[in-house]
């Protein structure tokens, strides 16, 4: 499938809505939670079997945006897209099935496996198709669209709990939720690929982006072989680490802190808490990530890490004398987590250029996996210690924030070891791509992947 | 997919409805999850 390129007049303001429509719909992934007591209930099922689906689509989502990016870069967003759409759709199908049958594998195979394909795949889809079209606001640009995964869950948590009360929550009620959601995303989804499109190729005398052609452009083989990559690696897992520190636990953390106060917490306060985090994590994304094309990557990064750290800090001292401190500081970590998602794009892209940026992306993305495992194990695991240790209330955490702190100065001194990526790794184009390029720009069709060749300048879109 | 006008069509059509309509497509239901993220977190004030 060749890219598809966009005609004359082509906004390219409808390049984030059609993002948006893939980003919103895989977003439901942290929604997954809505099925998980009906699923136990109706199919005798442990919490720990009912998580599977959920933690294999997670799994799956890390491999394939590490392995497809490459096919993502070649085949161009519509493809990818395509291939998003029918992943993701066909592991609900297939989740409806199994629910409908009673066999939970096919529930596991379905939303885990095959729905897990679709969500890294659909994941870093526009990724590098926004980049070129915002060379002038790429963090803003793909902020829109990774926030929308953050958005996607918000989303989906109501609208599923409102159709399992519909449908009511046995296996035929859960099968067909299932099979509503993956109609509806299939439809959803459509609209982006529908509208998905690469700049065109500028023609002679057209402006280009001069960044894109005369840029660094290095590819995902040699960017993986460079200390930038593995530098903004550390970045990206210590920041997403310090952030899911908070949001896995934050319910039950905010009603141990202030447990032996003389104002608890309650559930429902508690329940407000983690939307209040979820909120703070989606404006971040956008937030931050537009704040990042003015004042340049690097200092963004040393913000989220540096303050981030002196926000746990603060929880570590303030402890439980102060609610709103800790809920301010907790809503800034949390932002900054989601910032530090929406901005690694377009890092990456200053660094390695937009020639393969989606796929680099991709194999970044192994790092939020990394993460998701060891945020979680450390707050969890020192919080039982500090339980069996006879410990209660905001001192169950303090160990845990420490850690927090630590890791974030990782990432800091992490940040700082960025430089520029030598010139010896640079991408020359083949003889072979270069020309073909060379002559998409004269005839303006271009074929296969010439639009993604360093020697090709994207468009100046029309309207900005 | 549709017919579009090639790259030497002197009038491109005007773009700006079908950017509505897309707009309107992903903004309606994330305007959805935003008002009951809102509804719940309230909760923290008022539970």
């Amino acid at each position: 499938m060749s890219p598809p390129v966009a005609p004359l007049g082509w906004s390219r303001w409808l390049v984030p809505p059609a993002a948006l429509s893939v980003h919103l719909s895989i977003g439901q992934a942290y929604a997954w939670s809505v099925f998980k007591p009906p699923l136990e209930s109706a199919l005798g099922l442990s919490g720990t079997q009912s998580a599977l689906p959920f933690q294999l689509a997670i799994v799956m989502l890390g491999l394939s945006a590490a392995f497809g990016g490459t096919l993502v870069e070649r085949n161009g967003p519509r493809w990818a897209m395509t291939v998003a759409l029918i992943c993701f759709s066909s592991g609900f199908l297939i989740s409806a099935l199994g629910a409908a049958t009673e066999q939970y594998w096919l529930i596991v195979l379905g939303y885990g496996f095959v729905g897990g394909i679709g969500l890294g795949i659909g994941y870093i889809s526009p990724v590098s198709t926004l980049i070129k079209w915002f060379p002038d606001r790429p963090g803003m640009a793909t902020g829109i669209a990774i926030m929308g995964f953050g958005g996607g869950a918000l989303i989906a948590s109501p609208w599923s709990a409102q159709m399992l009360e519909s449908f009511g929550s046995d296996h035929s009620g859960i099968a067909l939720a299932f099979l509503v959601h993956g109609l509806s995303y299939a439809v959803f989804m459509t609209l982006g690929v529908l509208l998905v499109r690469v700049p065109r190729p500028a023609g002679p005398g057209a402006q280009g982006d001069p960044g894109a052609a005369a840029g660094v452009q290095v590819s995902a083989r040699t960017a993986v072989r460079t200390p930038q990559f593995w530098c903004l690696w550390v970045v990206l897992c210590m920041n997403v680490t310090a952030g899911i520190g908070i949001l896995e636990k934050a319910a039950p953390m905010i009603t141990d802190f202030f447990a032996d106060t003389s104002t608890p917490v309650s559930v429902t306060a508690a329940a407000g808490f983690v939307a209040l985090l979820s909120a703070a994590n989606m404006a971040g994304r956008i937030g931050w990530s537009s704040t990042s094309d003015l004042i340049g990557r690097k200092n963004i990064y040393r913000v989220y890490l540096g303050v981030g750290a002196l926000m746990y800090a603060l929880i570590a001292l303030v402890g439980d004398s102060s609610k709103p401190v800790f809920i301010l500081s907790a809503l800034v970590i949390l932002s900054f987590y989601g910032g530090g998602f929406a901005t690694i794009p377009a890092y990456l892209k200053d660094l390695f250029g937009t020639y393969q940026v989606g796929a680099i992306h991709g194999r970044l993305l192994t790092a939020w996996s990394t993460a998701g495992v060891l945020g979680p194990l450390i707050v969890n695991w020192i919080a039982d210690r500090q339980e069996e240790a006879g410990r209660h209330g905001s001192s169950l955490y303090t160990a845990s924030m420490v850690i927090m702190i630590g890791l974030l100065v990782v990432g800091f001194v992490a940040n700082e070891l960025v430089r520029p990526v030598h010139a010896r790794h640079h991408h020359v184009p083949a003889p072979k791509e270069a020309a073909d390029a060379a002559a998409d720009a004269e005839t303006g069709s271009p074929t296969g992947s010439a639009t993604d060749v360093a020697g090709a300048r994207p468009q100046q879109p029309e309207s900005a | 997919m549709s017919q579009e006008p090639g790259p030497s069509s002197p009038n491109p059509p005007d773009r700006r409805p079908l950017t509505a309509f897309a707009w309107l497509w992903v903004g309606a239901p994330l305007a959805y999850g935003l008002y009951e993220l809102v509804r719940k977190a309230t909760q923290l004030f008022t539970g």
